[in-house]
């Protein structure tokens, strides 16, 4: 209607945008190997999900793509953003990744300046980088090893300030990949306890299925670069010959503690995906 | 719960407590200990007196940062193979020239003799104001110092990782030898180097894999080409004073040396 005035849009309700949200995810390395070859899935805001695959399925290369550092062909959007040059700042500090070998992630004389290192790239005022410093170290339990050379800790050690440098820039979505790799049971159940503890939504790239069950609501195999089972964890750990198609297995006498109390009823009731 | 640093001695770092050199802002000693090295180097060669100056401002600084004199000489040590390289090109240096000795058939003339007082002297100067600095500050301070020093953030991340990565590779070599030798492989002359080869290839390429992996999570924390350090201790009256005594006492030693000359 011409000449009325504007009238207010009511403002919809929309929900919060997918944390990750893929579909037809390709990507080639440059010698020509394909990698992944249509990857499809959405994780929402809020959820931990499970990457699980054996070795060469492509899981590094899908972690890769999550924020960036890897671009393949389709469409992947983060938080609603789409992985474009121009988003790739914001993507990074939102996305913390926390890589398998912590001496790839510290690499500055001591651990404070390691921490501080992501921060500092955000521009945060100098105040605001020492007060996250401090209070990812003491999230990770490493308080007071602020003037400590990284190499003067054990592996847990290092594992766990590595994943404060990730903790420090306050991110929506927390990867890890391989979290359990090289430690001892202690050090894993530490770093699993300082992971469920933390308020954001969760992906974890791994072919140890305890600790995807320990960390983890929800499960997606990934196999030969294709999403081929997507459900919640226990129904995907329970379907043995899932496993076993895809080279996976839990370990010898593993029992899942909780699937009783998660209630029989809702195990039942759950739906596996499969796809192929 | 320190791992212990069975693996890497040649780089252990030495804090010597809490002595007044050690907390002093690392840009203080940096800019106090290379400019008396500077200074040094430019004194002319016959003011012997000038040296034994230095000499005693070097051993007041030893006293002060409570460096133990056994470990100093020690370290001293490095400079020994540099004034030997000297000693032996000495009778090729200045075929004529009064004073000096005969050694069979070469000749070491006077002006030779003052060659290597002149090398030596200012080397063992040079390395123990180096380890007063290294042995009263910690790699960390040291690269932050220089970084607010305004050196360029290359170099600064350059040496710093090298620094880092140092222990990491050492590390690998060891393991790649453990694992060597538990297949009985035992080193012979001969044996040896096309082993030692493909040992060498192999760090080559896992510390370039390593390289790109640590790049990786480097941008995946939001590096965009410049990394800050940080904060470090301030500038204050402690170090004004430490810096303005060791300069203005050196600087007074060389002066006194050009105006009087030689001794």
């Amino acid at each position: 209607m011409p000449g009325s005035y504007p009238t207010l849009q009511p403002v919809p309700h929309s929900p919060p945008p997918p944390a990750v949200e893929a579909r037809d995810l390709h990507f080639a390395y440059p010698d020509g190997t394909a990698v992944l070859r249509g990857v499809d899935f959405t994780i929402q805001q809020g959820e931990s999900v499970a990457i699980i695959g054996p070795n060469g399925a492509g899981k590094s290369t899908l972690l890769l793509h999550l924020n960036g550092i890897l671009r393949g062909t389709g469409d992947l959007r983060i938080l609603g953003l789409p992985v474009e040059t121009k988003n790739l700042r914001e993507i990074r500090s939102r996305v913390g990744v926390v890589f398998q070998d912590p001496e790839d992630q510290l690499f500055l004389t001591s651990v404070a300046q390691d921490v501080a290192f992501g921060p500092a790239n955000m521009g945060l005022e100098k105040d605001e980088v020492e007060t996250r410093v401090k209070d990812a170290l003491a999230a990770v339990g490493m308080g007071g090893f602020e003037d400590r050379a990284a190499h003067h800790l054990s592996f847990g050690q290092k594992k766990r300030v590595a994943t404060a440098t990730v903790l420090a820039m306050h991110p929506e979505v927390l990867v890890l990949d391989e979290p359990s790799s090289n430690l001892d049971p202690k050090a894993r159940h530490q770093l699993v306890d300082i992971v469920r503890g933390l308020p954001v939504t969760k992906i974890v790239v791994t072919h140890d299925l305890p600790v995807a069950y320990e960390l983890c609501e929800r499960a997606l195999i990934l196999a030969q670069g294709r999403i081929v089972a997507d459900g919640p964890i226990e129904a995907i750990l329970l379907d043995t010959g899932l496993l076993a198609a895809n080279d996976l297995e839990l370990p010898h006498g593993f029992a899942l503690p909780y699937s009783l109390e998660r209630g029989a009823g809702s195990c039942s009731g759950m739906m596996t995906q499969r796809m192929t | 719960m320190r791992a212990p640093d069975r693996t890497t001695p040649f780089l252990s770092e030495t804090r010597t407590g809490g002595s007044l050199v050690r907390r002093l802002d690392a840009r203080a000693k940096i800019l106090g200990m290379i400019g008396f090295t500077m200074v040094v180097v430019t004194t002319p060669a016959r003011a012997v007196w000038a040296f034994v100056l230095y000499a005693a401002v070097l051993a007041f600084l030893i006293g002060l940062a409570r460096l133990p004199l056994r470990y100093v000489l020690k370290r001293a040590l490095v400079v020994v193979p540099f004034v030997l390289v000297v000693a032996i090109f000495l009778p090729f240096f200045h075929k004529s020239g009064a004073g000096g000795y005969s050694l069979g058939g070469a000749r070491v003339t006077g002006e030779g003799l003052l060659v290597l007082w002149n090398a030596g002297a200012k080397a063992v100067l040079g390395v123990l104001s180096m380890i007063v600095l290294g042995s009263t500050t910690t790699f960390a301070e040291m690269v932050s110092g220089f970084e607010r020093l305004r050196a360029p953030n290359v170099f600064i991340l350059i040496v710093s990782f090298m620094y880092r990565y140092s222990f990491v590779f050492v590390e690998e070599a060891l393991r790649m030898q453990r694992a060597m030798a538990s297949r009985n492989y035992r080193a012979r002359w001969l044996w040896n180097v096309p082993t030692l080869g493909h040992m060498l290839s192999a760090l080559f390429l896992r510390s370039y894999g390593r390289g790109e992996r640590v790049y990786v999570a480097m941008l995946s924390r939001g590096y965009e080409g410049t990394v800050r350090l940080g904060n470090g201790t301030a500038f204050g009256l402690a170090e004004t004073v430490f810096l303005g005594t060791i300069l203005g006492l050196v600087i007074a030693i060389r002066v006194s040396a050009s105006l009087w000359g030689a001794g």
